[in-house]
């Protein structure tokens, strides 16, 4: 493998002198190092769209009422604790954009991207260690800059996540000046980060595995990783355009997306949804690749079909590049073009269905442990079913035209985000955090904060599709104000309790994170008897994470209870004996 | 409340058609989730960790992948063609109309252009209301839906329509409502801080309701 000579210097680098505190806590070019901060920055953004999300439930259960505990926040925000339109238009634009751009990209890509791909290639490093420092850097600037933008005069952007123009293009729309301006200005940045860590990730799976590490014996975890760092690759960019051309209309004068100029709207949602909807993918193909580790080391079964999960996960991500108009059918986009972008979006359900099957096929005759990261992953599984299925729903055009902007949508969404790239999470933390902070998690506290959120996520966001079907808006702030809406009144009060201990539940894993970090039993190197490289380092794996030469593999990564191995394990770098003795 | 677990009346004569849609793919995905939930909690149960129990070595079947593959196509193909001609007749021809309007959406409000007694559009004697749409019953009814500033979206969830109204473009609209009654028109598309609140009645009138409606409404635009 060409990496050896590569591999040899950051070999001589890592018996280097011991760093100082900035340079190992704040300044690292440790990949392991800058996953933990993009967990960190994550949780942390976390909370903020997380406390959103509670405001907006309160205000939609209880509509133009106080918000308890709220009365300390100044006019024109809030009113006495009351929370004005204006308020709750900014509060759902800020909770998509911090959960989608500063929760789940960090934690999926920057965390895990970061934290799994040299660890389970066999590498010491990213291929460029000062880029993946920056990578992080830069992101936290953008989330500083998205921050900054809840304290200028008209509050942040309120022009919802998709901010179409001319909402967003024009000030006086919305009221909001400089808020939508500093959100264009963030998500640039932000873009910057991610094309940083993308370009790491290509160059790093493709020229740094280690001797024996083909293709086709990567876990399915970096193949996900992989594909979603082309798709940010080539999707960033285009949203990047978008924004600076928004921008120039909003500050240059320009009419890029404004008629009144000869500009137009649609063209705005095309670019935006062109970058938006590989974005989706980019959001769940991680969360696809973690499960399937989890679920194929604790069913200790070999995953059903590999190279079909490798390449159904390929076939999504090229046909994420023509499904992008099915935001669109009811704009006013030509008609024809709906039809041809229906026939696209069933298609794409096609290699998410293999998925699905395949995971079955993988629990089917395994000997499967019930751990906390498992509970999770199987949960996985199951809401990203629903998710997938609702899916259906408005990839039928006729359909479409009545669930499109209706609450069917919003629950859509949180399945597949939720149900599916958040519990992926939660198992995720609970599988890696042994060799990511040397300790264990506490497991009874995990499966505690895993069935209250798994039952208050399904009653949170179910009956949302009872909403949607009842023609119930997106976005808007007061279901009271349409006579139509006022029998199911009830489903919502329903929902927000539900969302209550939703949210309430994420402080058990705060608190489950932050007493393991500190109490949690020591962790040995390979807890779960799972066969990737990862496990075969120290824990926690040191600066080069090898302590002597780089593991060489020999098989592929899911050799779980093999009839020619005594143990139920077979970790890629241990030689078979039979096949040793053949070879030999 | 249980009557509002479904969708609501449908009083267009496209409603049946979308519903039959909904109705289609909503026992296909159910069974498509009961099968698969039930092979789940199957397997979970049946394949738990037990002391002495160890795993079967499968790595897949070719088989098997090829067969759930093509028939999870040919059905998701199948839906996209049967839904190709409902979408064809609702938004790329439709029917020749009976009456004319337009439709201007603005922050906050749903302007309606009638003819006037010339039964023309785009003359002196057109009379603009705001948020009241009347419409007689079984008469083809088409519009040219636009918007002043924003985009908006013109919904009537019984008619089971929806359309954007955007800025710098006219878009043909029709439908055909099948039931006399008042119908509220919320704006389905975030339009700012009015959005929550934006809406107007849809009035589907008998012929003659509709006719002594727009003779008084012609007279007072004198």
């Amino acid at each position: 493998m060409s990496s050896t000579p590569a591999a040899a210097v950051h070999a001589g680098h890592a018996e280097h002198h011991e760093l100082s505190f900035i340079r190992k806590y704040i300044f690292s070019t440790d990949h392991k190092m800058i996953a933990r901060q993009f967990l960190f920055m994550a949780l942390f953004m976390m909370s903020i769209g997380g406390a959103m999300a509670m405001l907006m439930r309160w205000e939609l259960a209880f509509p133009e009422t106080a918000v308890p505990f709220m009365h300390w926040v100044p006019e024109p925000y809030m009113y006495d604790g009351a929370i004005p339109p204006n308020t709750y238009n900014s509060m759902f634009t800020m909770h998509a954009t911090i959960m989608i751009f500063f929760v789940i990209m960090p934690i999926l890509v920057g965390c895990y991207g970061n934290f799994l791909i040299p660890l389970m290639i066999g590498a010491r490093d990213m291929a460029f260690p000062v880029l993946n420092m920056l990578s992080f850097w830069v992101g936290a600037v953008a989330g500083l800059i998205m921050l900054a933008s809840f304290f200028v005069p008209g509050g942040p952007a309120a022009a919802g996540w998709t901010s179409y123009a001319p909402l967003s293009a024009v000030p006086v729309y919305t009221g909001v000046d400089w808020g939508q301006n500093l959100w264009c200005i963030s998500l640039i940045v932000l873009g910057i980060s991610s094309l940083m860590g993308s370009i790491n990730y290509i160059t790093t799976t493709i020229n740094m595995r280690t001797k024996g590490m083909t293709f086709f014996r990567l876990p399915l975890v970096v193949w996900s990783l992989f594909i979603t760092a082309i798709l940010l690759l080539l999707a960033l960019p285009v949203l990047t355009t978008a924004l600076a051309l928004l921008l120039f209309d909003r500050l240059a004068g320009t009419h890029f997306f404004l008629p009144a100029g000869g500009g137009e709207p649609l063209l705005w949602q095309h670019l935006f949804w062109f970058f938006g909807h590989p974005e989706v993918y980019i959001m769940i193909l991680p969360a696809m690749g973690m499960a399937s580790e989890m679920i194929a080391t604790f069913s200790r079964k070999p995953i059903f079909g590999y190279r079909a999960m490798a390449y159904a996960m390929a076939a999504i991500a090229f046909l994420s590049w023509i499904v992008w108009g099915h935001h669109m059918f009811q704009s006013g986009m030509n008609p024809a073009l709906g039809s041809g972008f229906m026939l696209t979006t069933m298609i794409i359900g096609v290699p998410s269905a293999i998925k699905t099957f395949n995971w079955l096929g993988t629990i089917y005759k395994g000997n499967i442990h019930y751990t906390a990261a498992m509970m999770n992953a199987l949960a996985f599984v199951a809401m990203f079913v629903i998710g997938g299925l609702s899916g259906i729903f408005m990839a039928c055009t006729p359909v479409d035209m009545f669930i499109h902007d209706t609450y069917f949508i919003v629950a859509h969404i949180h399945y597949v985000l939720f149900g599916g790239s958040l519990f992926a999470f939660f198992g995720a933390i609970i599988y890696w955090f042994p060799k990511m902070f040397g300790r264990m998690m506490n497991e009874t506290l995990a499966k505690i904060h895993f069935w209250i959120t798994f039952i208050a996520f399904n009653c949170t966001f179910f009956p949302m599709h009872i909403l949607g079907m009842n023609g119930h808006m997106r976005r808007i702030y007061n279901p009271l104000q349409y006579d139509f809406l006022k029998p199911i009144q009830p489903i919502n009060v329903f929902i927000s309790i539900s969302a209550f201990v939703l949210g309430a539940a994420q402080f058990l894993l705060l608190a489950n994170i932050i007493w393991s970090l500190a109490k949690g039993k020591k962790a040995e190197d390979n807890p779960w008897r799972a066969n990737t490289l990862e496990w075969t380092t120290p824990t926690p794996p040191p600066h080069g994470n090898w302590d002597g030469p780089l593991p060489v593999v020999y098989h592929g990564p899911y050799e779980y209870s093999s009839p020619l191995t005594a143990e139920d394990y077979l970790p890629q770098n241990v030689e078979l004996p039979a096949r040793a003795a053949v070879a030999h | 409340m249980i009557e509002h677990f479904w969708l609501p009346e449908g009083i267009s004569t496209f409603s049946p058609r979308i519903d039959f849609l909904f109705t289609l793919i909503f026992w296909i995905t159910a069974v498509v989730w009961a099968l698969v939930t039930i092979a789940m909690i199957v397997f979970m149960i049946q394949y738990r960790s037990r002391p002495g129990r160890k795993a079967t070595y499968i790595e897949g079947n070719p088989r098997l992948e090829v067969l759930w593959t093509t028939v999870t196509a040919v059905i998701l193909i199948g839906l996209a063609l049967l839904s190709r001609s409902t979408w064809a007749n609702i938004k790329e021809q439709g029917p020749p109309g009976d009456v004319f309007y337009k439709v201007t959406a603005k922050q906050f409000n749903w302007e309606i252009t009638y003819p006037g007694p010339d039964g023309k559009l785009g003359t002196a004697d057109d009379v603009t209301v705001e948020n009241e749409f009347h419409v007689p019953v079984n008469k083809v009814v088409r519009f040219q839906l636009s918007s002043k500033d924003v985009i908006h979206s013109f919904f009537v969830p019984w008619i089971r329509l929806k359309q954007d109204a955007v800025p710098g473009r006219e878009i043909h609209v029709w439908f055909e409502a099948t039931k006399p009654g008042q119908y509220e028109i919320p704006c389905a598309e975030l339009c700012g801080f009015g959005h929550s609140g934006m809406k107007g009645t849809l009035y589907v009138q008998s012929e003659e309701d509709f006719q002594h409606w727009l003779k008084d409404k012609y007279s007072q635009g004198k």
